[in-house]
């Protein structure tokens, strides 16, 4: 296991005109790579955009609720419609083998690492 | 959409704000959200509330649910669940390098107007977003009085 596995840097959310909240994640290292979890509640997949850049990830979503017409708001707690978050990769990983999820409004990214990278467990052979 | 009636828009003092919250938070260590109304931390889910002539809608933001448990009494809707713990999947040699999302049990609960017919409620959830939609007694029509 590499030891300064610089993993990832989260960054202030940049551009756009629009207000957006950063998602809460969970990220989790093991021996063959990265796993994210991202809260994204009222985001569906049509308005998911996961994307990456260099060595740049940035996730982004729509929120999408079911408003009948005429409704007018009481009380909000979420206040803008977009999540956006932007994360640097460190260079163990093999950005290009992202493996995006989403369910119930939970984004679940998978980023394996390099395969040069992975722990190798070497066998002892006992005479 | 969102945006049609919760969303504020971003007008010049706004964006003043906005970028002054920005600056603030490069040194916050963690990476709540901040909506422009903040809950507190341990919130959870997110609320919104609206209302039509004949409902009131009741959003709880709660992404993963494993369980949930909605009660209404006295005028009070109760919702309760539960998220997904990790830590019952995981082996050893796991390293967190972020753990923000909230886990467990949680309650929250939110006082419905005088007018709320109980009777008429109907919950659906989706994309991580469970909506309560309780209907309204509709005032009675009000009586013509003929005056001799």
């Amino acid at each position: 296991m590499p030891e300064n596995t610089e993993l990832t840097r989260s960054e202030p959310e940049r551009g756009g005109s629009v207000h957006a909240i950063a998602p809460l994640v969970d990220i989790r290292e093991d021996a063959d790579g990265i796993t994210l979890l991202a809260d994204m509640p009222g985001v569906s997949r049509e308005h998911l955009d996961v994307r990456l850049d260099g060595d740049t990830l940035a996730i982004e979503g729509e929120v999408e609720i079911a408003a009948p017409n005429g409704m007018r708001a009481i009380w909000a707690e979420i206040e803008a419609p977009r999540f956006r978050r932007t994360f640097t990769l460190s260079r163990e990983l093999d950005a290009e083998k992202i493996d995006a999820n989403l369910k119930d409004g939970v984004l679940t990214l998978r980023i394996p690492k390099q395969p040069h990278a992975q722990l190798r467990r070497i066998k002892v052979d006992v005479e | 959409m969102i945006d049609a009636v919760f969303y504020r828009p971003t007008g010049l003092l706004e964006q003043l704000e906005t970028l002054h919250r920005s600056l603030a938070r490069s040194f916050a260590t963690d990476g709540r959200p901040d909506a422009i109304r903040s809950v507190a931390a341990g919130t959870f889910p997110a609320i919104n509330v609206g209302r039509t002539e004949k409902s009131i809608e009741v959003y709880a933001f709660a992404p993963g649910l494993k369980s949930s448990d909605l009660t209404i009494e006295k005028g009070v809707l109760r919702i309760s669940g539960e998220r997904e713990t990790p830590s019952a999947n995981e082996q050893g040699g796991v390293q967190v390098y972020a753990n923000e999302r909230p886990m467990g049990r949680f309650t929250r609960a939110v006082s419905l107007p005088e007018d709320a017919d109980t009777e008429v409620v109907d919950a659906k959830y989706r994309d991580g977003v469970l909506r309560v939609s309780i209907g309204l007694k509709q005032a009675a029509k009000p009586q013509r009085i003929t005056v001799q």
